[in-house]
């Protein structure tokens, strides 16, 4: 179901449409959470939380504005992510097995695992950015918001967001480089 | 690593599925869903619903996607499989045994006034006993209302564990019964002990009543009660009535008496 097909339903209706706003944006909001938080324990808990909260307030007040659905459930996440994070201390993201297991198609068996030992490794360094630029680099890159998007979510000058995104991705790449090093002392 | 390989490799880190039961947990967080289980009963497999306020539905379905969809469009909320919590489930075995030790919550939210009156009068029914319909109208103060009683109960949302197979005609013959049929009530009180044939035998011979010639008390063929009456010393009433003018009184257990005997100034009492 489109943005603004599930924005004129919970117009309606929100009890009825919330269920199908749940099948839309399920994958987007674990997904989001699981980058931020490093751990699908947690991305689960955070993308529950958020969803609860959308609907309270969905209940309470009329629906975000047209087109808006999508960067409020972000915001909404990312409320919910912050809060966590500022309480005591998440336990530290231990990584996910099930990110070192999938292959990928197509790809010999050497390869994908090499290939998944990367991704692993990239996940891991990202869930341990500084907030700020974790933030902006996977709404960018992994969620693929537009600045706009990520302005209204972060509640930032689109200029800000950019700055930040590029210098998240320099400390992405510092982070790797020393990672690699470790790896090879 | 090269910034493009990293932004391919964020790109694929996008290749994430919510676990399934994330949106199963939502609905339930959120009330918009009921968590449902099926459970083995003397009538086969049911499917049980429940929420934080008690149980909310017992179906009989083919399939829990079956479940799901009677489900919905019964009451309006969607239903997801979930383990059934262990003290739930043990104490809905105990209750299909007869062992009401543990109390049981039931959400009767959407239904009338008359109908939740209704079902909690049922659910004052001992096991392996049988009330009827006229019963329940006159305990629940509106003795005329009988129909309206029949089809409170033939809509009643969690039969068995609300016992509207305990509630039979007035004559003595079962009637009707929501769940699958009529057949089923028939087994379900063969489950508790209740000697169906024999009760249909005596309906038909227009029995209504047992009485005791020691102690002038008449009940309801299966009050238990009756159980301690010695064959030497019981007596068939046909009626109310008839058990009155013999000077019977009725019994305090199973409050056999009809409407009309209560009401003030009704001859039979004022002459006994």
């Amino acid at each position: 179901m489109s943005e603004v097909e599930l924005e004129m339903a919970l117009r309606a209706d929100v009890k009825a449409a919330f269920p199908m706003l749940v099948e839309t944006y399920q994958d987007a909001l674990y997904r989001f959470g699981l980058r931020l938080t490093g751990n699908s324990h947690d991305a689960e808990e955070v993308a529950q939380d958020a969803f609860v909260r959308a609907f309270r307030w969905l209940l309470a007040n009329s629906p975000p504005g047209e087109g808006q659905l999508k960067a409020w459930l972000y915001q909404v996440t990312l409320n919910v992510f912050r809060n966590r994070v500022r309480k005591p201390k998440l336990p530290t993201a231990a990584l996910d097995a099930a990110e070192l297991v999938r292959g990928d198609d197509g790809l010999e068996p050497a390869t994908a695992a090499a290939a998944a030992e990367t991704r692993a490794e990239l996940a891991q360094v990202l869930s341990r950015l500084p907030l700020r630029y974790r933030e902006a680099v996977v709404l960018r890159h992994v969620e693929d918001l537009t600045y706009p998007e990520m302005a209204a979510v972060l509640a930032r000058p689109e200029g800000t967001v950019k700055s930040d995104v590029h210098r998240g991705l320099g400390l992405l790449r510092a982070a790797l480089a020393e990672t690699r090093e470790e790896v090879l002392v | 690593m090269t910034e493009t390989e990293i932004l391919e490799k964020l790109e694929e880190l996008r290749e994430v599925r919510a676990p399934a039961g994330l949106r199963a947990n939502t609905l339930l967080a959120t009330g918009l869903a009921d968590a449902y289980f099926p459970l083995e009963t003397p009538l086969g497999r049911l499917y049980v619903a429940h929420n934080p306020r008690g149980l909310s539905a017992v179906l009989h379905a083919r399939s829990p996607q079956d479940f799901e969809r009677a489900f919905q469009a019964e009451l309006g909320r969607l239903a997801v499989p979930q383990d059934p919590p262990p003290k739930l489930e043990a104490t809905l075995r105990e209750w299909l045994r007869g062992d009401h030790r543990h109390k049981l919550r039931f959400d009767l939210r959407g239904l009338g006034e008359f109908q939740q009156a209704v079902l909690f009068k049922a659910l004052e029914i001992p096991y392996g006993q049988i009330r009827p319909y006229s019963w329940i109208a006159r305990e629940i103060g509106r003795p005329k209302a009988v129909r309206a009683v029949g089809t409170a109960l033939a809509h009643n949302p969690i039969p068995l564990f609300i016992p509207c197979h305990r509630v039979v005609r007035t004559d003595g013959h079962l009637g009707n019964y929501s769940l699958i049929g009529p057949e089923a009530k028939r087994t379900v009180l063969e489950a508790e002990g209740v000697a169906v044939d024999d009760l249909v035998r005596l309906a038909d011979s227009g029995i209504r009543y047992f009485g005791s010639d020691t102690t002038h008390i008449f009940c309801f063929p299966t009050c238990r009660y009756n159980k301690t009456l010695t064959p030497r010393h019981k007596v068939q009433f046909t009626s109310e009535a008839a058990a009155r003018a013999a000077g019977y009184r009725p019994c305090k257990i199973c409050k056999p008496s009809c409407a009309e005997s209560y009401a003030d100034g009704d001859p039979r009492v004022t002459a006994s």
